[in-house]
């Protein structure tokens, strides 16, 4: 195969990575919605709704709070540009996709956390209260699990001795033994916290909240309406979306496409779709048995997702 | 002409901006004295880049100019390395104070103390002998000093800073002038190449160099030696602040490379945890306060005590790995030191500087009473935002590389077998993680309340753009803070070929390869500018998306949801206090806010309240646990010392007696 093609390859598999993850996301909010209607004992809308509402969303007008600036329109954007440049260099469908060399672990979470902090800008930008406070308590919640995040980091790079994501899919695939591994254990079910919380779901935040002391989340894109609020909520399931991809390939990576073929990719593609969906509705079942959590109760849910990743590290350098 | 005359010719150049400052009538001095600064920067910075090119390194001596030492200028790689760090803050920093030379710049003392104090500066790393180097660093300490205390016919804080900040600085110097003296003693000669030739017993090295830590790291804003700066920073006019702050803090870090690396040679592995411990400490500390405080300039201050910190993280990673014998892992540390001080010195000043223009145009730094100032200064705004969004180290910024690299080196350092480097590492990494999400909290508190929403008062309202020397120096720094995060491999070779002076031991290093960046043998690899492009692309692109899809792209402005009530004002939005809330209230134990609510009742009931007031401080407790004791203690000594000062001759000369028969009793014994 020739350089070219290779290039062809890696790039078609990058745009199919960043479609999946557009249209995966958003279905996967609506897969988790419809589980847990029916835990509850409700029908629940239909899997495709968020979809339908995010079309009903684009044909709404534009509307933007009067004292706002160019962050307000700017930021949904931005969170979109960085989930996909996210969803294009990881190894989700195929080991390695064109923009690949560079997918840092460490790179991955500050394109998540440059979206994420343009949306806390965006909060504030309407001049509310609202807006205010759901910024204020988004960003002391992911500065809270930034610790447990950059030590399962260190900890699932260790075996591999990358932070290179193709590089630590890679050596999973090579030595399956090392996902049952303690530190590896340990690791993901940091990891696993520290996602819930990125992407606000119980018992951290609410998605479904209405009242607006308890929102985290939905206060600080409180202002948002139509089509700028479509671009948030496709942000949005994006980036969950990508969270869970990440980590299901870092639990347990088979299916994910090694070789240049079409075949390859739709097994990868396959795979992944079935392998997100469970780990989704096993989410979704748990948050049936959840209630949100206080505020102020959060920072020992983190330190306990810290204490977990450190574990994972402690356990890889004295077991390997 | 060699490259030693660009040296000699620049020092004397900045030294003649000083006198045109100080002579000059008021109206032309300001912009006499920054012309001839930005010359003698350009030269001493040619000098820098000759050397750090791969020429020889320049060494020169004159023995008129400081008598029975003379004086030695010995420009190394590394020094070369600090003086272009100089160079970049200096050169915008003068740029800016043209327009803010009104606001406290433009007295006689002030212009003429700040050419002095940029030349001063650009001459401390060039410096090759303990004496040239002690005479260079308290100048260096007298102009700041002057500089900090430009405003003191007015503020009360001013003077009060100006007390703190000299006696924290001479504290300093004098620990570092007797870390060097002991070395001095054993060794042949007074030069650094004389000082790392010598032999001292191993409790003599330690003794030496955590004089040098403590000592250089007063000067870097370390913690606990770190409360000069929330006071001096935000008292100094902002220009100086940017060079206090960007380049004065960089050569406290530099004296401690010196020091530790170049003199000393490395050490013991339990140094270089010092030096990382104290840099987790002042990390995270400071990353907190940044977050709790409310007046922009002493958020600033308390966030270079962070950024110091994962400087001096990185540089006790490096010692870490050089004294366990991986050389690979000790040069991608210190890169990553360097790095990560450069690109603080870059955003670091275009941010003092926009809190200058800010102050100017609102005329206050206090967030609480800021706001809506990006409709009102776009220029100046949107680029405190890029700034800002450096200083979080978000892609595809500088702050973002430097970063990267330290969380590299740490991360293939974790499991290499040496007990103290597993546990101290993922701890490093904890520190560094908690300090980044710190940052984050800080620095949109900064944006967010400061430029967006509505103005909170009548001065943040009728804010205007400043003038363009002002935008232009900031726009500078921040097409730095650009250039820097999407092509960091540009000034790589530069800092490759400092680390290698810094560490001798090291024979070859290379880390750029093209515009990627790539870990040598270790696997790691960044694509700055890919990743910098895939992001300007996918922006783009949903732009063009979103305009399709959306058919009146025009928005129609709407008054915000107020829960049905009609009225919004601006005091009902988040203020920086109720921002910083759920941080302070997580970290009570360390912060320990004072909180007061007063509640007035109304006369004929109790049941009714006129009204409520409520005030929260949060202030050093470093300073309060550590420093008031020690001045009431010595305030209580100086008031006892009194008594021996009754103004009788007779007992003053019964006290000349006692002296000299203590002294002769002294001597004798000695001998």
């Amino acid at each position: 195969m020739t350089a070219d093609t290779h290039v062809a390859w890696g790039a078609s598999t990058s745009v199919l990575q960043v479609a999946a993850i557009a249209l995966g996301g958003l279905v996967l909010v609506g897969l988790m919605r419809r589980v847990r209607a029916r835990l509850e004992g409700r029908v629940g809308p239909p899997i495709l709704q968020p979809l339908l509402d995010v079309r009903k969303l684009f044909r709404k007008e534009r509307l933007r709070p009067d004292q706002a600036s160019w962050i307000f329109p700017f930021a949904p954007v931005v969170l979109i540009a960085t989930v996909a440049v996210a969803a294009g260099i990881a190894p989700l469908i195929t080991v390695r996709p064109a923009l690949g060399t560079g997918a840092d672990l460490f790179v991955l979470v500050y394109l998540l956390l440059s979206g994420s902090t343009l949306l806390a800008l965006a909060g504030m930008d309407a001049g509310t209260a609202f807006g205010g406070m759901g910024s204020s308590r988004a960003v002391t919640i992911g500065a809270l699990a930034e610790p447990a995040l950059l030590v399962t980091i260190l900890a699932l790079s260790m075996s591999a001795h990358s932070s290179n994501l193709p590089e630590i899919v890679r050596s999973t695939l090579a030595a399956p033994g090392t996902v049952v591994s303690p530190a590896r254990l340990f690791a993901l079910a940091s990891l696993l916290v520290v996602i819930v919380a990125e992407s606000g779901r119980l018992p951290v935040d609410n998605p479904s909240t209405h009242l607006e002391l308890t929102m985290i989340h939905e206060a600080m894109i409180l202002e948002y309406a139509g089509p700028d609020l479509a671009l948030v909520t496709v942000g949005e399931a994006m980036r969950m979306a990508l969270l869970l991809c990440v980590f299901v390939n870092l639990l347990a990576p088979w299916g994910i496409a090694t070789s240049m073929t079409p075949l390859a990719a739709l097994v990868g593609l396959v795979s992944l779709g079935a392998k997100v969906a469970l780990v989704g509705v096993v989410m979704a079942g748990a948050e049936v048995f959840m209630a949100k959590l206080r505020l102020f109760r959060l920072p020992e849910l983190l330190a306990g997702a810290f204490v977990l990743a450190l574990l994972g590290v402690v356990s890889g350098t004295v077991l390997s | 002409m060699t490259a030693g005359n660009f040296v000699v010719i620049g020092a004397a150049i900045g030294l003649s901006a000083g006198v045109c400052g100080a002579t000059l009538p008021r109206s032309s001095r300001v912009i006499a004295a920054a012309v001839l600064v930005w010359t003698a920067c350009a030269l001493e910075a040619i000098a820098a880049i000759h050397v750090l090119a791969g020429g020889h390194p320049i060494s020169l001596h004159s023995s008129e100019l400081l008598p029975i030492t003379g004086v030695d200028v010995v420009l190394t790689p590394l020094g070369a390395f600090f003086v272009l760090l100089v160079a970049v803050v200096a050169v915008p920093a003068t740029l800016h104070g043209i327009g803010y030379a009104c606001h406290g710049l433009d007295s006689r003392l002030a212009a003429g103390a700040l050419p002095i104090f940029i030349t001063v500066m650009l001459l401390v790393p060039a410096a090759g002998s303990v004496a040239t180097f002690m005479v260079l660093w308290e100048l260096m300490a007298l102009l700041s000093l002057c500089l900090v205390l430009a405003d003191h016919a007015r503020s009360e804080a001013a003077r009060s800073a100006g007390t703190w900040y000299a006696v924290l600085t001479h504290t300093g110097a004098s620990l570092i002038l007797v870390s060097f003296l002991v070395v001095a003693a054993h060794a042949n000669g007074q030069s650094f190449t004389a000082l790392h030739a010598t032999h001292l017993s191993p409790g003599l090295r330690s003794l030496v160099f955590l004089l040098a830590v403590v000592g250089f790291g007063s000067k870097a804003g370390m913690v606990p030696l770190h409360v000069w700066l929330p006071k001096a920073h935000p008292e100094a006019p902002s220009p100086v602040s940017a060079l206090m702050s960007g380049a004065m803090i960089a050569l406290g870090v530099y004296g401690i490379i010196l020091v530790g690396d170049v003199v000393l040679g490395s050490g013991p592995i339990w140094w270089w945890l010092v030096v990382l411990a104290f840099g987790a400490v002042s990390a995270l500390y400071g990353s907190l306060h940044a977050a709790s405080s409310a007046d922009l300039k002493r958020l600033l201050a308390y966030s270079t005590t962070d950024n110091v910190g994962l400087v001096l993280l990185a540089i006790g990673a490096s010692g870490l790995f050089d004294a366990t014998g991986h050389l690979q892992l000790a040069a991608v540390a210190m890169v990553a030191a360097l790095v990560l001080l450069l690109n603080h010195a870059v955003f670091k000043a275009a941010l003092f500087l926009s809190a200058g223009s800010v102050q100017v145009a609102a005329g206050t730094r206090d967030l609480d009473r800021l706001g809506g100032l990006l409709r009102r200064m776009p220029q100046t705004g949107a680029m405190f935002l890029v700034a800002a969004a450096a200083v979080c180290a978000l892609p595809p910024l500088n702050g973002f590389v430097g970063e990267w690299l330290l969380f590299q080196s740490l991360l293939h350092g974790a499991g290499l077998g040496s007990t103290a480097g597993d546990v101290a590492i993922p701890l490093a990494v904890a520190a560094l993680a908690l300090t980044a999400g710190l940052t984050v909290v800080a620095f949109v508190k900064a944006a967010g309340i400061g430029f967006l929403g509505r103005p909170r008062t009548a001065g943040a309202a009728s804010a205007v753009e400043v003038p363009l020397t002002m935008r232009v120096a900031v726009g500078l720094l921040v097409a730095g803070c650009v250039v820097l995060g999407v092509v960091p491999t540009l000034v790589f070779p530069a800092v490759e070929r400092a680390t290698r002076s810094a560490l001798p031991k090291i024979s070859a290093l290379s880390l750029s390869n093209g515009v990627r960046l790539q870990l040598g043998d270790l696997r790691g690899v960044l694509e700055p500018t890919a990743l910098a492009v895939a992001l300007v692309v996918a922006v783009a692109g949903i732009n063009i998306l979103r305009r399709g899809l959306v058919h009146r792209p025009a928005p129609r402005l709407a008054e915000p949801w107020g829960c049905g009530r009609e009225l919004q004002t601006a005091r009902m939005q988040y203020t920086a206090t109720s921002f910083a809330e759920p941080v302070q209230r997580v970290f009570i134990d360390v912060l320990r806010p004072v909180q007061d609510v007063d509640v007035t009742h109304a006369a004929e009931s109790r049941y009714f309240v006129d009204a409520v007031t409520y005030r929260s401080t949060v202030d050093d407790g470093i300073e309060r646990a550590l420093y008031r004791p020690v001045i009431r203690a010595v305030r209580r000594w100086g008031l006892a010392a009194r008594r021996l000062q009754p103004g009788s001759v007779h007992r003053y000369l019964a006290y000349g007696l006692g002296a000299l028969v203590l002294t002769l009793i002294a001597l004798s014994v000695a001998r």
